[in-house]
């Protein structure tokens, strides 16, 4: 079980340091320490900023970061199993299923993108859109996107598929070891909407299937899976931001609304330039406060 | 000179003004306005494009060390009689809420906001909390205050159903009339609310912008903005009148911001002229004014002045070789054609000689027009007066219909705004109206 050890406001990029394997359950406070450290060392050109965890002594986060894994372990098996669905259709050449799949598989993905993008390699060979990485290195689902919808054809995806399947698996079975604690639950929420930010609302993540609402969706619902979590200790420590949150939260699903279609949602190409733009200012409005979040971690 | 200068200069020259106390804006104030002879006459009268000196543009030129605190609080908002600083970033916002308390909220945080931004201080207390993001954005720590202001308005969409406000809209705030060759394009119009930020340094206006977004967020959003700059006092040390992108001195006309007089007349709205509200308020028109440069830098010297009505190298009127010679509209040639053509922008912006306005303008640049590939340049034309209706629609109805500078130009912008009164400490922007 893992408690809070250092009060850091992580940058995204120090997940990783955040985030450690352990052989087992236990702990070993020290490495951590040592780990956590290093990241923040590096990330201020060198000066080591530490700011011990003595106040946080009040807030509990054991039954929140002990739910969130159970969210993103249940998330992930999910994952596993609607990807294995899609890459059999990919692979039994069943173009319109395929595509029909798709999406709604990412889903999972896009809820705990954060922890998988931590996960070393793991994030890129997943998720990787064609000029993320070198041609020769290029896996993953945006590649079998861009046969489904560009080429049409499942034709010469079969291993892809195969690998995108064992990569699923592989997620699965690492993010048993993952350490979550406070602050990467803090960080890995607004972590999420950056990801809405930056490429979902841009039409970039999806730039052959359109789909870009399904992951735009799923960020949303990760980031509000763990606004819940630590929902009760935000209220003792600043119930305004909480109800604010809960809000904006709110306002953006009913922005997010009118473009539901059946189980999913319709095209990003449907979407008019000032309702983008809307959605883009709500999903704004929403990240500034639950950045405020790590209030909870002390001071 | 005019004659509100004089009392000024015989302060001056008897030395008596090193036996007063006065702070530096006085002084600025003071060598701008009359030290350095650089006042309007009584006869020019400002259009959208002026050709003569301002005061408060002149006493930009003295100020080089960015240092000054403009105060945030008083009866009347900064930003207006202020001396232009060198930098305009011009913000308009759409409020996204539909709760007036929530609309009173931001403008209490706003207000909070703009006493820190308008004196060099940190927004917020969250700055050196390791777990948070900094409650100021950061790029004007250390920064002096630049003689930062923030003037802050409410357009004529702030009075429509959301909030309940209809019946406290002042009569004359409205959406401007069409003007002739009006080229608007929504982009570049309207606005619930306008932030207005001036300073000596760019990047203390913007942080200013950039932070009063960010408080904003779930309540307002960007709507439009648009940097401005004029050249700086650095560059022009003896503060001679700044020339406008066409190459001609801009600024005419301008009414003395040290006569109390007449900025009450001019600028000021008074218990009577509408809503209490307004008392100590003045309206704001705004209007984004592209240049056609591209087709100027074609045209002859001769048929630029006949289009201004005055030489380019000196600003006199055409025939006169002083910058402030009266503009006189009778004298004739050779001919017996007027020698400032009465369509010249001059002389319309002329009119009868009895309507004035406190004009604040800023040239702008934004980049390439992509249809074009030409300089997409101009003019942020910002306005300041009692009464829209009679001095700002007037002026430019009369410009619109004929001025020789049309060809030049084209408007692509607009906005009113019921600038509040100022806020006194204790206060929020906007009291007045939200209660």
């Amino acid at each position: 079980m893992c408690r809070l050890k250092f009060s850091y406001a992580v940058p995204a990029g120090l997940l990783a340091a955040a985030i450690v394997f352990t052989g087992c359950a236990a702990n070993d406070k020290g490495g951590n320490a040592a780990a956590t450290e290093s990241g923040a060392a590096a990330a201020n050109g060198g000066t080591v900023t530490e700011t011990p965890a003595a106040d946080t002594a009040a807030a509990d986060f054991t039954a929140a970061t002990e739910q969130y894994r159970a969210y993103v372990i249940e998330q992930c098996d999910a994952f596993v199993k609607e990807t294995e669905h899609f890459t059999e259709a990919v692979k039994a050449g069943k173009l319109e299923e395929a595509q029909g799949l798709y999406a709604p598989a990412r889903m999972y993905y896009e809820r705990i993108e954060p922890i998988a993008e931590a996960l070393g390699d793991l994030d890129p060979n997943i998720d990787a859109r064609e000029n993320d990485v070198a041609a020769a290195d290029w896996r993953g689902f945006h590649k079998i996107e861009k046969a489904l919808w560009q080429d049409q054809t499942t034709k010469g995806m079969a291993e892809t598929a195969d690998q995108l399947l064992k990569d699923a698996q592989l997620l699965r079975a690492k993010v048993e070891t993952v350490e979550i604690d406070a602050s990467l639950l803090v960080t890995g929420a607004v972590e999420l909407l950056n990801e809405v930010s930056s490429s979902k609302v841009t039409g970039e993540e999806e730039r052959y299937s359109h789909t870009d609402l399904y992951d735009f969706v799923a960020n949303v619902e990760g980031a509000q899976k763990i606004y819940e979590l630590l929902k009760p200790e935000l209220a003792k420590k600043d119930a305004e931001l909480e109800k604010t949150i809960g809000e904006r939260f709110a306002a953006l699903h009913a922005e997010l609304a009118p473009f539901k279609s059946g189980e999913g949602y319709v095209s990003y190409e449907a979407l008019k330039e000032e309702e983008v733009r809307k959605l883009s200012q709500n999903l704004d409005a929403l990240a500034e406060p639950l950045s405020n979040m790590g209030t909870i971690l002390g001071v | 000179m005019s004659k509100q200068n004089k009392p000024m200069d015989e302060h001056i020259q008897n030395g008596s003004l090193l036996g007063k106390k006065l702070n530096r804006r006085d002084m600025l104030r003071l060598t701008g306005a009359s030290g350095l002879g650089l006042l309007l006459g009584g006869s020019a009268i400002g259009g959208i494009m002026g050709t003569r000196e301002n005061t408060p543009s002149s006493a930009v030129a003295l100020d080089n060390t960015g240092g000054d605190i403009i105060p945030f609080h008083g009866s009347h908002q900064a930003g207006i009689l202020t001396p232009a600083q060198n930098f305009l970033v011009f913000a308009a916002f759409d409020l996204t809420t539909v709760k007036l308390p929530e609309v009173r909220k931001l403008l209490e945080s706003w207000t909070t906001a703009a006493a820190s931004l308008t004196s060099g201080k940190l927004i917020g207390d969250a700055n050196d909390n390791l777990n948070l993001p900094p409650s100021d954005t950061g790029e004007a720590d250390g920064l002096q205050p630049s003689r930062c202001t923030l003037t802050f308005g409410a357009g004529p969409s702030l009075f429509d159903a959301r909030y309940g406000l209809a019946a406290l809209r002042p009569a004359q705030l409205a959406d401007l009339p069409p003007f002739a060759g009006d080229s608007l394009d929504p982009k570049w119009c309207r606005g619930d609310l306008c932030v207005q930020a001036c300073a000596d340094d760019l990047q203390v206006a913007f942080h200013a912008i950039r932070n009063l977004a960010r408080i904003a967020r779930g309540i307002a959003v960007l709507r439009w903005t648009q940097e401005g700059f004029q050249r700086t006092g650095a560059a022009d040390p003896k503060g001679s009148t700044p020339r406008n992108l066409l190459g001609f001195k801009d600024g005419t006309g301008n009414p003395e911001v040290s006569d109390n007089a007449e900025m009450d007349r001019v600028v000021w709205n008074s218990s009577s002229d509408g809503p209490a509200w307004m008392a100590g308020g003045t309206y704001m028109a705004v209007r984004r004014v592209r240049l056609r440069i591209e087709v100027w830098d074609r045209s002859s010297l001769s048929d630029q002045e006949a289009t201004f009505g005055r030489h380019r190298k000196t600003g006199a009127p055409i025939g006169a070789t002083d910058e402030f010679a009266e503009l006189d509209l009778k004298v004739q040639d050779k001919s017996g054609k007027p020698l400032v053509p009465p369509d010249s922008h001059s002389a319309l912006a002329h009119g009868d000689g009895t309507v004035k306005m406190l004009r604040r303008s800023y040239s702008y640049s934004s980049g390439l027009d992509p249809v074009t590939g030409q300089l997409d340049a101009g003019l942020l034309f910002i306005s300041f007066q009692r009464d829209l209706l009679k001095q700002f629609i007037a002026t430019q109805q009369r410009l619109a219909a004929s001025d020789r500078l049309n060809e030049y130009m084209v408007h692509t912008g607009s906005a009113v705004f019921a600038c509040f009164p100022g806020i006194r400490e204790g206060g929020y922007i906007g009291q007045s109206l939200l209660g």
